[in-house]
């Protein structure tokens, strides 16, 4: 019953009469007669729009919104400042096409140009694109973006995000191209492992920094050694901790990517969230997707267009470096948003709490006996070993408002940002320690 | 006006978060950025302030008739954003437990059930970001349809030269290579060029129908089984499904899988250039192929399903873009049974009102009837007068409309394609025929007149080709 045609049928009648048709069927004449659905589609009747809000509020309320949350592994919990949403709610921002049409789209090539100074920034490295699908699409265009006719084939750490290698995983067999997983040797990428496996077909090496069980990786060493084989350097990084973490550039990194959710996306079951990507002036013509750039009109006026249009798909076809087009951009002007509000001393501040209240809650945990499986540099997840069932305990934790960590392996793998409380990390241990002892069972 | 980094002053900041409640620690030195981190100081006034003044130098469908064709640019629906904003969606960790997810899991249940009623396809992920990543999606699935047969031989994708830029792309992502079929005289599929090109080499053909012309493809059984009889698949890019929703599906047509871009179809907000969503469906015989995970019910709950062992693999981190396949399963529920095909007849009677008002002046390079959208061609006006596409579509921004798509498809010279959709009254599509009419009849009467617009913008016609020559990608600090 809802719908959204504002036509009354006196003048859908008139619209017919001027074209000769005695009605809407007739505009399907080409089409096959015996395939056109008599009734529509076999779904429910529609709905009001009372109804609808009713219907999809039923559906929200039967999913678990946890109070207390140590879970990451490549979603974050962080606080959203309150102008973020109120600047992507804008209507313009939230309707408008891709800005293809510069003189009516300041405003999106603008911001969109101010996100990829912040991701320059932010990365350390030359130029940035107007943002990819996801932190893993943007690790498998990277992949892409390094290969040539002689050097095929690409080095994976193992300690990366699982979905992230799958990702690449599955472009580059789609693509014909090899790809290795360098093994992780106690919670790192294994240097001895990648220095072995590095030959002259090797296109690039991809590694996480911080990586999947949060340690943070020698990426100097790992990126000399790349290099030094004559392989591209790509690094996915969290864009938190690179406010205090060595950046891309410093590490000598070709490329850098990541997953841009934490900067101000809320976890919404995965998605929409925001791939962003960075690489040197060298690799500028390799990048694939948008990429705005500054010039001038005919008065001299600052102007910004889409430009560097020669490597897209719409001109270049079957030889374009992707063959994407729509991207985040409504996330990365979330992410710009965010980044504006913390502004630099913020944004350090958001890294540093995260850092500092994982450590608060790993040396809690410790006294429990969740000792840490890897005795490295970490910075908001860790993994622990676990001394009783896993499961068992995050099963009772859940019933008591809290998501525990995630199982990784035999141990589980804990985040905390700066939505934890020292209060929340007390009430966690305090739970935890009544599990142990058998109080909460009954 | 000035950017973010022009307005910093340092200092400046708001005060956000408590102070740490938990001992500081700090890095070891040698992990330390050295490098300063440049963002802007700013208040949160002016940020607002910023971000209202781009704002006002933006366009979207809220503020006039967007007729970009190939985009279908209609009415984002707000309840759509009211419930996609529920925390009970926005607020839950993709890694949580199925049983505390249910709401979620039956919403893309409840979205593939309905989309593949409406395409007529068997099986459906969501995992696809966007169009040209559904493409990529859905030419791997037959990719890996043949590599499970063993039949390694197909390795050419066959695509119309009328197809959308992303086909050939998608296609050389998937090593595949291309063959170009030249369409026939009335924009058509040519019958005899298709099954020229077909044989054990063909992994498949992509076609959007109706094509990009405008027009539904007469021939479309033939040409399907022309591509099945040869050994091949036939993939629907669903650019273009808004003509037939509801009305008549892929899936009847002999295409074996389809995507979907729920940011045009299906109502979802374009957001500047995405966040969109590029389902892919397909029939029974491809479904184990499609990324994992896929969701299922086990003991009479929602679940994830991992154990497909024939998956294509993942093609994104988690399931895609959720909080836009919840806008579409909004809008689908609103529309239902009786007004899905409704709105895809009022597309057509709009697009075909339109064509026939212009076709007064402007020559359409359609024949008969079109479908949502038509093409217009300025290729006589061009060499006669200097008169161009752009010419037009830049003095219809000074007159509030946004443009046509421009210079698409390739196989039209000069070519403006209209999409009004359905959700302009006719009052709109009358207003803006006079004024598509008028700028004809002015560019016609002083040509010179139409290359210096627009002029009411807030800049005038970039210059593209310098951006292009001299990259400035990033604002660079004093």
């Amino acid at each position: 019953m809802g719908h959204y045609l504002p036509s009354t049928d006196a003048q859908r009648r008139d619209m017919l009469d001027m074209l000769g048709l005695s009605g809407l069927d007739d505009l399907y004449a080409a089409a096959p007669a015996h395939l056109i659905l008599k009734d529509g589609p076999h779904i429910p009747p529609g709905k009001s729009e009372l109804e609808v809000r009713r219907d999809m509020a039923a559906l929200a309320a039967k999913n678990t919104v946890f109070p207390s949350v140590f879970r990451g592994a490549g979603a974050y919990r962080h606080y959203i400042p309150a102008i973020v949403s109120s600047v992507t709610a804008k209507e313009t921002f939230l309707t408008a096409y891709t800005p293809y049409q510069a003189e009516v789209s300041q405003g999106v090539l603008q911001s969109i140009f101010e996100y990829q100074t912040m991701i320059c920034e932010l990365t350390g490295m030359d130029v940035s694109n107007a943002s990819v699908y996801d932190g893993a699409s943007a690790a498998a265009e990277a992949v892409a973006m390094c290969r040539d006719k002689k050097r095929t084939k690409a080095l994976v750490s193992a300690a990366a995000h699982p979905d992230v290698i799958e990702t690449i995983r599955t472009y580059c067999w789609g693509a014909g191209a090899e790809m290795a997983l360098i093994p992780a040797e106690n919670g790192s990428t294994d240097m001895k492992a990648l220095t072995d496996m590095l030959d002259v077909g090797v296109s690039c090496v991809y590694i996480q920094q911080p990586n999947y069980f949060g340690v943070i990786e020698d990426a100097d060493a790992i990126g000399e050694a790349a290099h030094a084989a004559g392989a591209k350097y790509i690094m996915g990084i969290n864009p938190i901790a690179a406010a205090l973490l060595k950046t891309p550039g410093e590490c000598g990194a070709d490329v850098a990517v990541g997953e841009g959710q934490p900067l101000g996306m809320p976890l919404a079951f995965g998605g929409p969230y925001l791939g962003f990507m960075a690489a040197t002036s060298a690799l500028m013509r390799k990048l694939p997707g948008r990429i705005v750039g500054q010039t001038a009109d005919a008065a001299g006026r600052r102007a910004f267009v889409l430009t560097l249009q020669a490597r897209e798909q719409h001109i270049r076809r079957e030889k374009a470096s992707s063959n994407i087009c729509s991207n985040q951009a409504l996330c990365a002007m979330t992410a710009a948003a965010y980044m504006a509000a913390m502004g630099p001393g913020g944004l350090r501040d958001v890294a540093r709490q995260c850092l500092s209240k994982a450590h608060y809650l790993a040396g809690a945990l410790q006294k429990l006996g969740f000792g840490l499986v890897y005795q490295k540099e970490y910075f908001h997840e860790f993994v622990t070993i676990c001394p009783c069932d896993s499961a068992a305990l995050l099963a009772y934790l859940e019933s008591r408002g809290v998501l525990g960590g995630l199982p990784v392996g035999d141990g589980i793998l804990w985040c905390a940002t700066e939505m934890n409380s020292k209060a929340d990390m007390d009430v966690l241990a305090g739970l935890i320690d009544l599990y142990l002892k058998g109080g909460a069972r009954a | 006006m000035k950017l973010l980094f022009e307005k910093s002053v340092a200092g400046r900041a708001s005060s956000i978060l408590p102070v740490c409640d938990v001992p500081v620690v700090d890095l070891a030195d040698n992990c330390k950025r050295q490098r300063p981190l440049r963002l802007p100081e700013l208040s949160e006034n002016d940020i607002s302030r910023h971000y209202s003044q781009l704002e006002r130098r933006a366009h979207g469908v809220n503020n006039g008739f967007y007729p970009l064709g190939s985009c279908t640019m209609k009415y984002n629906p707000r309840v759509n954003e009211a419930v996609a904003a529920l925390p009970g969606f926005t607020d839950i960790h993709p890694l949580q437990p199925a049983h505390t997810v249910q709401g979620a899991l039956e919403a893309l249940s409840l979205a593939e059930k309905y989309l593949c009623a409406i395409t007529g396809m068997d099986a459906m992920t969501f995992q696809p970001a966007a169009g040209a990543h559904g493409e990529l999606t859905g030419v791997l699935l037959i990719k890996k349809y043949h590599e499970a047969r063993g039949d390694t031989a197909r390795v050419k994708i066959i695509v119309p030269d009328s197809a959308h830029g992303t086909n050939p792309a998608t296609a050389a992502m998937a090593a595949m290579s291309v063959v170009n079929i030249p369409s026939g005289p009335d924009g058509c599929v040519d019958l005899d060029k298709l099954r020229a090109a077909v044989g054990p080499d063909t992994a498949g053909l992509m076609l959007t129908n109706p094509n990009t012309l405008g027009i539904f493809e007469k021939d479309i059984l033939e040409i399907t089984k022309i591509v099945h009889d040869a050994g091949g698949l036939v993939y629907y890019d669903g650019a273009n499904p808004n003509a037939v929703m509801g009305v008549i599906r892929p899936g009847d047509m002999g295409f074996d899988c389809v995507h979907l871009n729920l940011h045009k179809t299906f109502s979802t907000p374009h957001g500047g250039g995405g966040p969109g969503s590029g389902a892919v469906g397909c029939k029974d015989f491809l479904a184990p192929y499609l990324p994992k995970p896929h969701v299922g019910v086990k003991d009479d709950a929602y679940c994830f399903r991992g154990d497909c062992p024939e998956s294509i693999g993942k093609v994104k981190s988690f399931y895609g873009n959720f909080l836009v396949v919840l806008r579409a399963l909004a809008y689908i529920t609103t529309l239902g049974r009786e007004s899905v095909a409704d709105a895809a007849k009022n597309a057509v009677l709009n697009a075909n009102y339109m064509m026939k008002r212009l076709s007064e002046c402007y020559s359409v390079a359609n024949t008969g009837l079109c479908m949502h959208e038509f093409v217009l061609t300025l290729e006589k006006e061009a060499k006669e007068k200097h008169i161009t596409a752009m010419d037009i579509a830049k003095a219809l921004l000074d007159r509030g409309i946004h443009p046509p798509t421009m210079y698409f498809p390739l196989i039209v010279h000069e070519a403006l394609m209209v999409e009004p959709t359905e959700t302009e009254g006719k009052e709109t599509l009358d207003e803006a025929a006079d004024i598509f009419i008028d700028i004809y009849r002015q560019a016609m009467a002083d040509p010179e007149s139409v290359h210096s617009f627009p002029l009411t913008t807030p800049v005038g016609r970039p210059d593209e080709v310098a951006a292009a020559r001299n990259p400035i990608l990033r604002y660079t600090f004093e």
